[in-house]
């Protein structure tokens, strides 16, 4: 069954009109849109209509300065277009050749100067105007990265948990990372061809897996290693939940239909969290990730992209249902899901020393914005790193960075220079390496409100709650996000902002440390002036009424000060 | 007057002779009548000369009239050419006002008397309508002119370099085919008015006699010729006696990280009776820096409330200062008259010498050289040295057939660091930073039928304007978008970088996309390694634009002077020899074609 002989199911309304982004992707020659035809044109900084969408699976997004977007109305100029690039680096390693080759031309060629680690253990460019987009990916292409599938109606970077100490079963499951990100990515050459100079070749060509018309939204996966949920599997669509024995990787766990964007208002949207379809052996993994995929292609909801994720899939068609299709159709059965547990998902900063006797840092870097300020030049400090360092680069889910694989006999220059450029801050408290925001204004066009220029003055208030409470080493899971949309995971955390409009927030409560419940909705629209007084109390009875161990997320479970989120079709908005 | 109404004491003739005349002329029908004029005019003249009588009736000889020959940029050239007519008119002599453009040079061999008004921009060149003679008279073509009597006015800007240089050009050649001068040469600065008007008596004493003698003894020989399009009505708002005008509108229009500084500025006409066409200019009047000029005052030691004379009026120094005198603009006369009345002895030796002088006043404006070199001078000293403000003159950037009783400009900022200071342009800084909506400010409308759109809508026309110089194509666009002309239209335009200065981008989009401008054309010099300009693509797109203008295209070029519009005409050279097959000579003369037919227009300061 391919898509091509797809019909919506009738819990899809059968009559309905596909929504346009279907027409456009039909449309589009694999992808290709007119972007050519764009980027000659001399009179404007963006994409036209279809292609501003489709250059998202070539991994770019068109955002213009939202901070002068009214200035430039009144100067009759247009928005200050750019595009943000998101590249595509499975498991989240980075060579320091390639390091040095980013840094260089985020200095030289984009407006912010900035490498952005995000979420999706990847960097993002910020601020390229449209004549240096084919220069940056031909540069990037020089140091083998790619941005094919970042973004858009596809199998996006597919992350893995980072975990430097256990180094062997880190190699196994980076290199399951990196197939299931090569086996499911569009197989067109537009990128190709439009990006890399590639000749022209017919657009007869096929994509197997993915389909002519691609997905109906876009699709995450995870590969992670237990008890670290750093990859947040509970936000993605796909999870390969690695299960080792005597150190060595044997199969997974498959956990699918997690989710958190939701749109402010609607009751049938809402953070999800993955359900376990039972434990595979390796072999069946590409198998099964193709099939999940090839399932949610064929039954993903075409006609409201509001209910297109896997989430809603599974649950309009039930998870048996689903489950059983992807056995069918990948020719394998899920065992009993093996155990796991989760027990933490935050970053061990400093330094460990791996099995193999090679040393690691993780670097804590706020919002992962690495720029020179003033008081700290962060990026000319992991730039004089990656001039020495003979290891990798890896960086994680939390928008940190390891400096990998380090000897015994260059520890000290690599501290040294981390510490002289300030990415060794030990003022840092527990709260702000526990905080973590979206980027958000300016550049992002979905934020309704400030989150990573926020975070830094809302982590300090909270600092000061948590000292006025004589509990200032304690910390809670704090995330402030710009939209509804996900990409800070606020939906998985203890303290999840959610920007409503400038300065107003909807605040969730209840989230825990592991990262597997979704918290519930405690105050909408409101601005610091109502959340920060709210806080302040919660934490007071927190500080005092606490059991032994106890995180401010299920602390307010069990005081009952918002319920818990279970099943959050039925729960979420309940 | 009819014949039939002559009296004797109001004719030459007697009595007899008035009956005799009446008598003959009642017999004869107009044509014959004519022919008779025209017989006894050359009759008369041959027998003035002492020649004999021919037999046959010969045709009348026409008397040379004083022909007035303009050749005017913005229009002060012409202005001061009609006043001389006009004067010349009012002794009753005759005169031929004639723009250059439209002289045919082979009629000069036939002129006895002529009067040269003309203008000088940029580095001492003549105005557009003036090249076409102004390189006759040095071609093997040229006639001699022995015994040809002439009298020549330049205007220009004594900030410039070769100050009135083309007058001086025009003098010279016609002088080196043998013509005299009457009266010296007159060199006018930006205050023209009265040394013109001065000068306008003198050249007509000077011609008068020889004129009077001539037009006497020939038949007079009116001519009214219509020269140019049709005027607008003329407003009873002048360069003399400026609107007052709102301003409703001004906006810094380049990026905030532009190194240029551009500004719309949208005034409110409403209450006068200007109208303009696209293709005009604006003359705007602005205030001196009050804060620059307290700090004269204070340097000079004069009280703000002395009082001064100004012509007539009677004002305080610091109102002279502020709204009546020019602060910014710099020029030698200043330096001679400020260094004779404070006595200070280097600024006099500093104006003996000219290169010195020119660099000196290159780097300052006139609030430099006061302030640095303060002295103590009385108020009405330091009145005395300074000449009026002019109205500085932008080219109008909005048609009033979409904006109606309004006016747009587009303004550059001119500024510079000089002395541990920033400078600014006296009209450009007072728009830039003393105006906000309401703001009262005086105008008036300036015609400048050298740049207008081709009369028929269907003509396609190619603008090339970068920077500033798009200002007059926002008019012809809005013009031809009002006026539905289904004529093609297609831009060139350029500027630094593409993000900041791209002016009225939106608007340039907008016109794209409603299929108002088939082409566009975009130079952003800074945006890349190498610097490319308007005329690089112009050179790029050489084949289509020669194909255009092989259609009937009109070519416009607006703005810089100096650099731009000559390398603007270099491209178009370049295009007419690779993609029309022409030579040099060829090529030089299909632009001239080109220009005589009004299809090459040029706005440019």
């Amino acid at each position: 069954m391919s898509n091509q002989d797809y019909k919506p199911n009738s819990k899809h309304d059968p009559d309905a009109k596909f929504a346009d982004n279907e027409r456009l992707k039909t449309d589009s020659e694999h992808l290709r849109g007119t972007i050519e035809t764009d980027l000659g044109d001399q009179l404007t900084g963006g994409f036209t209509k279809d292609n501003f969408q489709l250059i998202r699976f070539h991994g770019m997004y068109q955002q213009d300065d939202r901070d002068i977007r009214a200035e430039r109305v009144k100067q009759k100029l247009e928005p200050l277009h750019n595009v943000m690039l998101r590249a595509r680096m499975p498991g989240g390693i980075i060579k320091p050749e390639q390091w040095l080759a980013i840094d260089k031309f985020a200095e030289e060629k984009t407006s912010y100067g900035s490498i952005r680690l995000t979420t999706r253990q990847t960097f993002q460019f910020h601020g390229v105007l449209k004549p240096h987009i084919k220069e940056m990916h031909l540069t990037l292409h020089d140091v083998g990265i790619d941005s094919i599938a970042t973004a858009g109606d596809v199998n996006r970077n597919v992350l893995c948990t980072t975990n430097p100490v256990e180094s062997e079963l880190h190699q196994e499951a980076y290199e399951w990372a990196a197939k299931i990100s090569e086996h499911l990515l569009p197989k067109t050459r537009a990128y190709l061809e439009i990006w890399l100079n590639g000749e022209r070749k017919d657009s007869t060509e096929l994509e197997p897996i993915l389909g002519s018309t691609y997905l109906p939204r876009k699709f995450k996966t995870t590969v992670t290693i237990p008890p670290n949920n750093e990859v947040d599997v509970h936000a993605n669509d796909l999870n390969f939940v690695a299960i080792a024995e005597e150190g060595k990787l044997v199969g997974f766990n498959v956990l699918v239909g997690g989710g958190l964007a939701m749109t402010h208002g609607d009751v049938n949207t809402y953070p999800r969290r993955a359900d376990d379809f039972g434990f595979i052996p390796l072999e069946h993994t590409l198998a099964v990730a193709e099939h999940v995929v090839s399932v949610q292609r064929d039954w993903g909801n075409r006609v409201n992209r509001k209910n297109a994720k896997t989430k809603y899939t599974l649950d309009a068609f039930g998870i048996d249902a689903f489950k059983a299709e992807v056995e069918k159709r990948a020719g394998v059965t899920f065992e009993q899901s093996r155990p796991y547990e989760f027990t933490h998902r935050g970053d061990s900063f400093g330094w460990v020393e791996g099995i193999d006797g090679k040393h690691h840092l993780t670097l804590f870097l706020q919002s992962g914005r690495i720029l020179d300020y003033p008081e700290k030049s962060l990026k000319t400090g992991c730039r004089k790193i990656a001039e020495i360092h003979k290891g990798d680069f890896r960086m994680t889910a939390n928008q940190n960075l390891i400096i990998a694989g380090v000897a015994e006999e260059d520890k000290a220059q690599i501290e040294q220079i981390a510490r002289e450029h300030g990415l060794i801050d030990d003022t840092h408290t527990e709260q702000r390496k526990s905080s973590m925001a979206c980027v958000a204004m300016p550049t992002c066009p979905l934020a309704m409100a400030e989150a990573e220029r926020y975070l830094p003055d809302l982590v300090e208030k909270t600092e000061a709650l948590l000292a006025k409470h004589e509990i200032a080493n304690d910390d809670i899971i704090l995330r402030v996000v710009g939209c509804p949309n996900g990409c800070g995971r606020a939906m998985l955390a203890e303290v999840g902002l959610v920007g409503k409009g400038p300065g107003k927030y909807n605040v969730y409560l209840g989230g825990n440390r592991e990262g597997t419940r979704v918290p519930k909705l405690y105050l909408e629209n409101v601005g610091e002036e109502t959340y920060l007084p709210a806080l302040d109390e919660l934490i007071g009875q927190w500080a005092s009424e606490r059991n032994e161990q106890e995180c401010f997320g299920d602390f307010v479970i069990r005081k009952g000060i918002v319920a818990e989120v279970k099943v959050s079709k039925t729960d979420f908005h309940a | 007057m009819l014949l039939s109404q002559l009296s004797a004491a109001a004719s030459p003739l007697s009595q007899e002779q008035l009956q005799k005349l009446q008598g003959l002329v009642a017999e004869l029908n107009p044509i014959q009548q004519a022919w008779v004029s025209g017989y006894l005019a050359a009759n008369a003249n041959t027998a003035a000369l002492g020649g004999v009588i021919g037999q046959t009736a010969a045709p009348a000889q026409e008397a040379a009239p004083l022909t007035i020959l303009y050749g005017s940029q913005t229009g002060n050239a012409k202005g001061v050419a009609a006043q001389l007519e006009a004067q010349a008119k009012a002794r009753g002599l005759t005169a031929k006002l004639v723009n250059m453009a439209d002289y045919k040079p082979g009629n000069l061999k036939k002129e006895k008397f002529i009067a040269v008004a003309v203008s000088t921009y940029g580095e001492g060149e003549p105005p557009e309508d003036a090249e076409n003679l102004h390189e006759f008279l040095v071609g093997k073509k040229a006639p001699k002119l022995e015994g040809v009597k002439i009298a020549v006015l330049g205007l220009g800007d004594s900030s410039y370099e070769f100050f009135c240089q083309t007058a001086i050009d025009f003098e010279e050649r016609l002088q080196k085919l043998g013509a005299q001068s009457v009266v010296a040469r007159a060199d006018l600065d930006v205050d023209y008015d009265e040394q013109a008007e001065a000068w306008i008596a003198s050249a007509l004493d000077a011609l008068e006699p020889e004129l009077k003698a001539q037009q006497s003894a020939g038949g007079a020989n009116v001519v009214n010729a219509p020269f140019g399009a049709p005027q607008a009505a003329h407003s009873q708002y002048t360069k003399q006696n400026p609107f007052t005008a709102e301003i409703s509108s001004a906006v810094k229009i380049t990026g905030r990280d532009s190194t240029k500084d551009v500004r719309h500025i949208e005034i409110d006409l409403e209450g006068s009776d200007i109208s303009y066409q696209p293709g005009d200019a604006l003359g705007v009047y602005f205030l001196n820096d009050e804060a620059l000029v307290d700090e004269v005052l204070i340097a000079l030691n004069i009280a703000a409330d002395a009082e001064v004379k100004l012509g007539e009026d009677t004002l305080s120094v610091r109102e002279a200062l502020i709204e009546k005198l020019e602060l910014t603009q710099s020029y030698p006369g200043f330096v001679e008259k400020y260094a004779a009345a404070t006595g200070n002895e280097e600024l006099a030796q500093l104006v003996t010498d000219k290169a010195a002088l020119r660099e000196y006043l290159d780097a300052r404006q006139i609030f430099d050289v006061i302030r640095q070199n303060p002295s103590d001078i009385a108020a009405q000293a330091l009145v005395d040295c300074c000449r009026k403000i002019q109205a500085r003159l932008y080219s109008i950037a909005s048609s009033q057939a979409e904006v109606e009783e309004e006016v747009h400009l587009t303004v550059g900022l001119v500024e510079f660091e000089a002395f541990g200071e920033q400078h600014y342009g006296g009209c450009s800084g007072f728009l830039a930073h003393c105006v906000e909506e309401g703001t009262k400010v005086k105008v008036f409308s300036e015609h400048n039928d050298n740049f207008r759109l081709p009369a028929d809508d269907n003509t396609p026309v190619i603008m090339v304007g970068p920077g500033t110089g798009i200002a007059p194509f926002r008019a012809f666009l809005q013009e031809r978008d009002a006026r539905e002309a289904e004529g093609e239209n297609w831009l060139f335009f350029g500027n630094p970088h593409f993000t900041q200065d791209f002016l009225y981008q939106v608007e340039v989009q907008g016109y794209v996309k409603s299929g108002m401008l088939n082409r566009v054309d975009l130079a952003f010099s800074r945006d890349q390694a190498e610097k490319i300009y308007v005329q690089d693509r112009i050179r790029e797109k050489g084949a289509d634009v020669f194909a255009w203008l092989e259609k009937g295209a009109h070519f416009y070029v607006c703005g810089d002077a100096t650099r731009m519009a000559k390398d603007v005409h270099q491209a178009l050279l370049d295009i007419v020899k690779t993609h029309g097959g022409k030579d040099d000579e060829q090529a030089e003369q299909y632009l001239k074609e080109l220009r005589s037919a009004n299809r090459y227009q040029k706005d440019v300061y």
